[in-house]
Formats: structure tokens, sequence, C-alpha cells
């Protein structure tokens, strides 16, 4: 009869515990901090003279914000969800319009000899009074527009979203939609310091 | 009869426990909240709901972040700061004048290498108005800590 009831064999708890381990491990989400990643201009030489090539017009978009969270883009008023189309109109200017950034022939890696826009540039401004959860919404679809682009060409001609590209491909798909978004000089329009 | 000292069969079949396996499991668990835990979070003083954003990236590198709090005071703290939107860095109320001191500092407590990889997060009140934050952004211009990350919680539509 005693033969019948041995000791538990616990050779194999060590495994089990390793096993819920690393179930554990690969399964909780900790807290993970998440942001819209910028980078700042750096700060302007004192003696640097203000560079005179001016950046065209038509090359730029202007967004601003008033201090009642209202959108002006490109001098008319706009609704912030109107506002993810008409940037991603801007960076590529698919119809060749004269009032959307200039277009050039470029050699491109994987993509060869293409027509794309020069150099356009996002200006963002805000007012001081403006609230910062109106302006990290702008900031949002601003950088959503150009996502979206990068990622409908990495999808049509890898197959992949831009995100899961290797560095080369990534370099490629920036030269196509080069877009860079500027943080403008503040500005104290209120004339408070 | 029944010896006191030498249980019959019945009683002794039932055996004991084995706990030899008892010290790897609570190492196990010592070592899962080890990893999952973050050390030295600072307490806030403020008080902070960072607005939503469908292009939130992850934070890659914690070693390499420096936070800025930025939103009203809580209110036991409202007696002495107000209830303006105010700084926190690390776990004391500070000024926008403070923060090229605070980016130096932290790039102190980095290596040679990495000192240019700094990612200052801001962690600002949504509510909070743009006035403070292109004040810091300013200084952050002027400590040449140029890579910044606007907090936000990713979430898949914003209303």
């Amino acid at each position: 009869m005693a033969r019948k009831l041995q000791p538990i064999n616990a050779g194999s708890m060590a495994d089990i515990a390793f096993l819920l381990l690393i179930f554990f491990l690969v399964t909780t989400t900790m807290d993970v901090d998440t942001g819209l990643m910028r980078m700042l201009p750096p700060m302007p030489e004192k003696n640097q003279k203000k560079s005179n090539d001016k950046i065209k017009e038509r090359n730029v978009f202007v967004v601003l914000i008033n201090k009642n969270n209202e959108l002006l883009v490109e001098g008319k008023r706009m609704d912030i969800h109107q506002l993810r189309q008409a940037a991603k109109d801007f960076i590529a200017n698919p119809e060749n319009r004269d009032d959307l950034p200039e277009k050039e022939w470029k050699d491109i890696p994987f993509f060869g000899h293409v027509f794309v826009t020069k150099n356009p540039v996002i200006s963002l401004q805000n007012d001081r009074g403006t609230s910062y959860g109106t302006y990290i919404k702008v900031q949002n679809e601003l950088i959503a527009a150009k996502d979206e682009l990068r990622n409908e060409l990495a999808r049509s001609k890898f197959g992949m979203n831009y995100d899961d590209l290797d560095k080369e491909k990534q370099q490629a798909i920036k030269k196509y939609y080069p877009a860079a978004i500027s943080e403008a000089e503040p500005k104290n329009v209120g004339g408070e310091k | 009869m029944k010896s006191k000292f030498r249980p019959n069969e019945e009683e002794r079949s039932v055996g004991q426990i084995n706990t030899a396996s008892l010290p790897d499991i609570i190492f196990m668990l010592l070592f899962f909240f080890m990893v999952t835990t973050v050390m030295r979070e600072v307490d806030l003083k403020v008080n902070i709901h960072v607005p939503e954003a469908t292009e939130a990236k992850k934070l890659e590198k914690k070693s390499l972040v420096s936070f800025i709090y930025v939103g009203k005071p809580l209110p036991r703290f409202q007696k002495m700061f107000g209830t303006e939107p105010r700084i926190q860095l690390n776990d004391q109320f500070r000024t926008v004048g403070d923060i090229q001191d605070f980016i130096a500092q932290e790039k102190d407590q980095l290596n040679e290498a990495d000192r240019n990889k700094l990612t200052v997060s801001l962690k600002v009140d949504q509510n909070t108005k743009m006035g403070v934050v292109s004040d810091i952004k300013q200084s952050l211009r002027r400590a040449n800590a140029l890579k910044i990350s606007y907090s936000s919680v990713k979430t898949d539509k914003v209303k």
C-alpha cells in the first residue's frame, strides 16, 4: 500500500515555473510611455544672418491656431477633420496644381525616375493661449497625413508598412515624400512677455 | 496497540507536500516583480491628463528619457502654488528658468556618447495653455535638448 503513494515528483516544477515566468514576461504590457516624437530646431546663432533663400510661398503650408483653438490653414478657416486630407494633398500634390508645392523629377532608389514634390514644408504656428490638447490634435493630424502617405506608398511598393521596412527603403520613401513639419518661432501676439 | 511515535500505515500514507520547489516559485515571483516594476517613479504633484493621439510611438530606451511634467497642482498644493499650471521637475515645483540646469544635470548623468540622444518627454495636461509649453520648448532649445516627445495616449481614433 505504501508504495502506491510516493511523494510527488517535483523535478518538473522548475520547468513549470519557468514556463509561467516566460508567459508573464511575454504577455504583460508594462506601462510604456508613448508620445509624438518631434525634433526642435536648434537655437539660431546670435550673429547668424537670416538666410536669404526664402522658401517659396507655395511650398509652405501654414497652419495657424488661435487662442480659441480655431484653425486657419493657408488663409482659410478649416475644421480639424479636414486638415489631414488637406495636408496630404499638400505633401503629394497629385494633380500638380499651381498653388501646391513645386514638383521635380528625381532619381530615387527602388522607385527610379519619379516626379515628386520639392521640399514641402508644413509650418505650424500657435498662440500662447492655444490649448495644448488642440495643439497635439493638430500635430497628430499633420504627422498622420505624412505617415499615411508613406504607408500607402510602402504598401503598394513593398507590401509592408513603412515602419516594418529596412533603413534603405525607409530612406527612399522619405525622399519620395520629404515633408518637414516646422515648429515656428513662438510669437508673442498678446504683447505679454 | 498503536505506538504514539510510529503512526500506522494509513496515516503515514498521506505523505507530505514537497516544498523543495517553493523557493523557486518565490524567486520566480521576485524576478517577475523586479522586471515589471519601474523604479523611482516620481511623485506627481500636478494633475495630468495627457492628450490622445493616433500616431503616438513608443519611447525606446527609458534610460535616455527625462520627464517634464506640467499641469495644475494637486489640491493639497494649491494653497501654496495656486491653480495655474506649474512645471514639475523630478520631485519639485520649478519654473521655466530651472529647465536649463535640469537638462544639464540629466545630461551629466549619461555617458559621453549618449548625451545627444537624450529625449525629453513632455507630460503636459491637455488643458494647459501653449504659452507655458512654448517657453519650455524655447529653454530646451537653449539647453540643446532637441529631441522631444509630446507624451500622449495611443488611441485608434481621436474624438
